[in-house]
């Protein structure tokens, strides 16, 4: 029969099932690789939510199957043959009380693990744990780390810096719109929002050179796809000599462009957002500058930190990230500088580690 | 009737229920009502008492409360009792009592205006005292929670003055009076209770 | 035929005329299905650009502000325009067929309900001339206020989702008192069947979910233009507020999507599996349960908005509850081909294909029902898959089947089957292609409402394999409008029940009269066209008696006018918004006044 010819004999072949498990072995390969993947982890809450994620992946993989298997058995095997028609069943009381109870049972099984990591996850953070505030912006993120008594010790922006080991405590602030702060390899994420003080807190379990990615998980306007963060979990020790390095003052530019830099940015608008401690610089509108050089990023994490880089953000902010609030500094966008007054300002910048 | 007839029936046509298909629209109607004002009271609970500037509703540190109790415990009064005279205007329409009828309408309709007249008075009044859509989260709920609940006295204002108007007609309101009366009753009950609850939440109970 | 003095006269029943001013069920149908498949093919493309757009890392077709437009259009046309209105489609066209009645309990508002969607539409999709909302389709404050969106998006937004949910809420009452209350003879609740019976749920869903959403929409247009600070924190306001009303509307909106598509299936697989539906009254009672509960599971949504522990565990275990009565229905369709002697029309293979791809989606919805698992799920892409095997694999799989199904009922002809299975192996595979490796891309980290992405982040090939997906889709239905204007070109062949199927709409002709049935049909059974054949019960005789229909009326489209420019007016100058109110008033009035015969 044609209907059945054109319907069927193309999803009959026993290659199907071993292809499609190919496949998805492949795809989740692939996803496990990726730098920004929810399959590493690096962090005590992404392993403990990989424990009811484990068991609701496998029961999802039985009823997919069973359902799978059952819709193509049956469309198969019930498909119309001459003499045999179909059997007029209503229903099946037992049937129903039993396809009633296995959905009930398989949520049960989901639900125990899952608040198990629930409430695992969402545990009071040791007194203790290191107190960070990060702070969400229209597209970049703020960190500020704090004492005990909450003062902050030092400011920084797009690149957060943690100990192995040690649990922290992320007051999540915003000051414009609604951002998330997401980091999968570590933790899964909570919003920032204006107005409430929520919370995030993990212990980072994995030191490596190699920074884990973050990004903004909410839709925070244009550029929410520039909005992106590093964290770097480092040893102990090295977490503890980036801190001190960082609590420093900037030290006077050395070298004839960065030095010519320094003078013109000290004479630009760009001290009005920016904060550069030690020197006369002390805006708090745009990210602290004081030790710009040291971070691998600049634009929140979208474009890698060097003088090519720079000049080109501070030529035209908006090229790189739409809709970026700093206005065009360069004079082909709008600005004052010239182009070679951006480059010497961007050797200061770098100077800045 | 000589011919079946679809769609709009009049009463007497059959129904599943044995409820007319407009007087089921009605209620079904107000039951979405329902939630409308109740999204718009639960935001008022929410935000009671989270002006971060006066005026206040209630007195507040010393400062005096804005609302007049006296003065809206007398509208919400005449409200009440124009569901009095709504009841006596059904009575009257389905007993074919035309002047009982038209005489509580008439006062149905007197006593919602008049209920809008306080309104009207008590929204000048808080602005004249410096309270606007814009002053503070009290000002935004309660204008615009009672606002739409004027609203709808304002509309049914209107409904039962076409009914008054049409019952003047030389066929009066037709075969189907206690009908048309009784649903409009319906919604006008309905405008009043969403009062009384409007009424407890922002007037009875202090912040 | 009298007039009132001062309304319009009925107008004749032909032609353009007859269509603009019809109050017959059917053709307002049709009038849905054909706007809701423009719209479609509208909300297509612009998924078709935002798809090309993500091809490759570090695109350059759309610039990131048309690239948020485009996916904040895109959500609202699917939702509003497309997948709502086909669903509208079917229970205008069939409802009144199904239980036996000539036409709706008020064919006038139903009318009305049309040609304000009609309306709503065209505003919003205006928008493209001016600002399209650009804040995603859930339009979260502030990034939606004023402060941080100043352009006439959002208010586009609020204007078009307020006329559209009016639509609704009209259309939803009609159907509600229409299912209720004009049954024929004998077909009690428990016969009805489930197509029916989801309409009604879904209706009731409608009354009671719009005024949420309603009242979210008036503070945020308060707070835009009029001053107020419901959603402004420093002022005492709260932006969670706006998250709390959408998603009271929003999770029963899923169902509104969804329900009508398994009330579709329902109808469809006992047909070509030649036996009744198994265990009627569970699915019956699964999705009444569903409906029930999914009232109380709107903040799963806000897992991540820092809820309490324990509202959290409140709203998963509701949400995973909603598995059980989910569950019982696939099975039930499950054993509804146990047994069967199945034919495989295109309309079955979209049925069958709906199972599967429908309890991908649902399991994933299980997934992050867990709120742990919901950290990494939510704004991931992995939610991007979720929703797209619900709304298409489930929704849009559940039209289609029943656009196959019935197309020789509302036309006379049948669609091409040779090209229908074109067109279903394309979608099916297409879909696959498209929304499966989402799958991925969301566990390897990639938000949603992202226009462009890094190299290095290995999103490439899945985001690549993607968008050759969604080019397959766009092919499908390049097919499935050949076939349409094809067999549109047919000669009307089709006879009252081509299906052998068994429900009242098969008992009239195809395309029935505009009276519907000659004689009210009695109901005697559940599967009641099978029963009055295994008991050699004749169709009754037409009496020949004079049947009065509704005629046809100017003040529907009238009164939707009105309703736009009020709509318009709020966009642009108030002096619309007062014309808009006058032509309302005169429009009620000349309703109120015209003769019903």
């Amino acid at each position: 029969m044609r209907a059945t010819r054109l319907g069927l004999t193309s999803l009959r072949g026993r290659r199907l099932l071993p292809l499609l498990a190919l496949v998805l072995l492949v795809a989740l390969l692939v996803a496990c690789d990726a730098p920004q993947s929810t399959t590493e982890i690096a962090g005590n809450n992404n392993d403990k939510l990989w424990e009811p994620y484990r068991v609701v992946l496998v029961l999802a993989a039985i009823v997919f199957v069973l359902v799978l298997v059952l819709t193509l058995g049956f469309s198969i095997w019930f498909r119309e043959r001459p003499g045999r028609p179909a059997r007029q069943i209503h229903g099946n009381t037992r049937l129903e009380v039993i396809w009633t109870l296995i959905p009930v049972a398989i949520v049960a099984m989901i639900a125990i693990p899952t608040f198990d990591a629930l409430f695992k996850i969402d545990k009071d953070p040791p007194a203790d744990a290191m107190k960070i505030e990060a702070i969400g912006h229209q597209w970049w993120f703020e960190f500020r780390y704090l004492d005990d008594k909450g003062e902050t010790v030092l400011t920084t922006a797009n690149e957060l810096h943690l100990p192995e080991g040690k649990p922290v405590t992320i007051a999540l602030r915003s000051v414009d719109v609604i951002h998330s702060f997401w980091v999968p390899a570590i933790s899964g994420k909570v919003d920032m929002i204006p107005g409430h003080d929520n919370n995030i807190s993990f212990t980072a379990t994995k030191a490596r050179p190699e920074p884990y990615l973050g990004q903004c998980a909410e839709l925070c306007g244009l550029s929410h796809a520039n909005m992106r963060f590093r964290v770097f979990v480092q040893a102990p020790a090295d977490f503890d000599n980036w801190m001190s390095d960082q609590k420093k003052d900037s030290t006077s530019a050395t070298g004839d462009l960065a030095s010519e830099g320094e003078q013109l940015f000290a004479q630009s608008a760009c001290i009005g957002c920016h904060t550069v401690r030690g020197t006369s610089a002390q805006g708090k509108v745009g990210p602290d500058l004081t030790h710009v050089g040291s971070r691998t990023t600049v634009a929140a994490g979208t474009l890698e930190n060097n003088a090519q880089n720079l000049a080109r953000w501070i030529r035209n902010s908006a090229d790189v990230k739409p809709g970026s609030k700093m206005p065009p500094q360069g004079a082909s966008a709008g600005g004052t500088l010239t182009d070679d007054q951006i480059a010497a300002i961007a050797a200061y910048l770098l100077s800045l580690r | 009737m000589a011919h079946a007839t679809a769609g709009h029936a009049p009463a007497h046509h059959r129904t599943n229920t044995g409820t007319d298909n407009r007087k089921l629209l009605m209620w079904f109607f107000l039951g979405s009502e329902c939630l409308f004002f109740g999204s718009l009271i639960a935001t008022y609970l929410i935000f009671k008492g989270d002006s971060v500037v006066g005026p206040f509703p209630h007195d507040h540190a010393g400062e005096k409360g804005i609302l007049d109790i006296p003065v809206t415990s007398t509208s919400t009064f005449v409200l009440l009792m124009s569901s009095v005279t709504m009841v006596l205007a059904v009575y009257g329409a389905q007993h074919g009592l035309q002047k009982m009828m038209k005489l509580s309408l008439l006062a149905t309709i007197l006593l919602g205006i008049t209920f809008l007249g306080f309104q009207t008075y008590e929204f000048r009044t808080f602005g004249h005292e410096g309270l606007n859509l814009g002053t503070n989260i009290f000002g935004a709920t309660f204008f615009v929670m009672t606002g739409f609940h004027g609203t709808h006295v304002g509309v049914g204002v209107i409904y039962l003055s076409s009914l008054l108007l049409a019952s003047f007609r030389r066929s009066g309101l037709g075969p189907e009076a206690g009908f048309h009366v009784e649903t409009a009753g319906l919604y006008w009950h309905f405008v009043d209770i969403v009062w009384i609850v409007i009424f407890t939440v922002v007037y009875l109970i202090p912040t | 035929m009298a007039t009132v003095a001062g309304t319009l006269a009925r107008p004749a029943n032909v032609g353009v005329w007859s269509w603009i001013t019809t109050v017959d069920h059917k053709r307002i149908g049709v009038l849905y299905g054909i706007t809701a498949f423009t719209f479609l093919l509208w909300g297509g493309i612009q998924a078709l650009l935002i798809r090309t757009q993500l091809a490759v890392p570090n695109g350059t077709v759309i610039d990131a502000e048309r690239f948020n437009q485009l996916f904040t259009m895109h959500a609202l046309t699917m939702i509003f325009l497309a997948v709502m209105p086909l669903g509208a489609a079917f229970f205008n066209f069939l409802t009144p067929l199904m239980i036996g009645a000539r036409d709706v309990a008020f064919p006038r508002l139903n009318a009305l309900s049309y040609w304000v969607y009609l309306g709503g539409g065209l505003i919003l999709t205006s928008s493209f001339f001016w600002d399209a909302p650009s804040a995603g389709w859930f339009n979260y404050v502030p990034l939606s206020g004023q402060t941080y969106t100043s352009d006439l998006g959002i208010d586009f937004y609020v204007v078009g989702l307020l006329t559209l949910g009016t639509s609704s809420l009209m259309a939803a009452l009609n159907f509600t008192v229409t299912i209720i209350n004009m049954r024929a003879p004998g077909l009690t609740m428990m016969r009805l069947p489930v197509f029916v019976w989801m309409t009604l749920i879904i209706s009731f869903l409608l009354v009671l979910a719009l005024p949420p959403l309603t009242v979210g929409l008036i503070q945020l247009l308060f707070d835009r233009n009029f001053d107020t600070h419901f959603f402004v924190p420093e002022a005492g306001g709260d932006p969670i507020l706006w998250q709390h009303l959408f998603w009271v509307f929003g999770h029963p909106e899923v169902y509104i999507l969804i329900l009508p598509a398994m009330g579709i299936v329902s109808e469809v697989l006992p047909v070509f599996a030649r036996k009744p539906l198994f265990g009627y009254p569970a699915v019956v009672f699964a999705g009444v349960a569903i409906a029930f509960l999914g009232w109380a599971v709107w903040s799963h949504h806000m897992f991540t908005t820092g809820m309490g522990t324990v509202p959290r565990t409140v709203f998963a275990t509701n949400t995973m509850i909603i598995a059980v009565p989910t569950g019982i229905k696939i099975f039930n369709w499950i054993g509804t081909l146990y047994g069967g002697s199945i034919r495989f029309t295109t309309a079955m293979l979209f049925s069958i294909a709906f199972i599967v791809t429908f309890t991908i989606g649902g399991i994933s919805g299980v997934m992050h029902a867990s709120p742990p698992i919901d950290g990494q799920h939510q704004d991931s892409y992995f939610v991007v898959a979720h929703i797209h095997y619900v709304l298409f694999g489930g929704a849009v799989m559940g039209i289609f089947s029943g656009i196959y199904f019935w197309f020789p009922k509302m036309t006379g002809r049948f669609l091409s089957e040779g090209l229908g299975k074109l067109h279903f192996w394309l979608m099916f595979i297409g879909m696959n292609m498209t929304f499966f490796p989402m799958h991925f891309l969301g566990l390897a980290g990639m938000p949603r409402r992202i226009y462009t992405y890094d190299q290095g982040l290995d999103w490439g090939f899945w985001n690549m394999f993607a968008t050759i997906g969604s080019y397959v889709i766009g092919i499908s239905i390049i097919v499935f409008v050949i076939n349409f204007f094809r067999s549109m070109r047919q000669p009307k062949t089709a006879p009252n029940n081509p299906w052998d199927a068994a429900t009242l709409e098969w008992a009239t002709t195809s395309p029935p009269p505009e009276h519907d049935f000659d004689v009210v049909p009695t109901v005697r059974a559940r599967d009641p066209l099978w029963y009055d054949r295994d008991h050699g019960i004749e169709a009754p005789e037409p009496t020949g008696e004079h049947i009065h229909m509704p005629p046809p009326s100017y003040y529907p489209i009238l009164m939707a006018s009105g309703v736009a420019l009020l709509g318009i007016g709020v966009l642009s100058h108030l002096a619309l918004t007062a014309l808009g109110a006058v032509v309302i008033i005169y429009s009620i009035w000349g309703w109120a006044l015209e003769p019903t015969d």
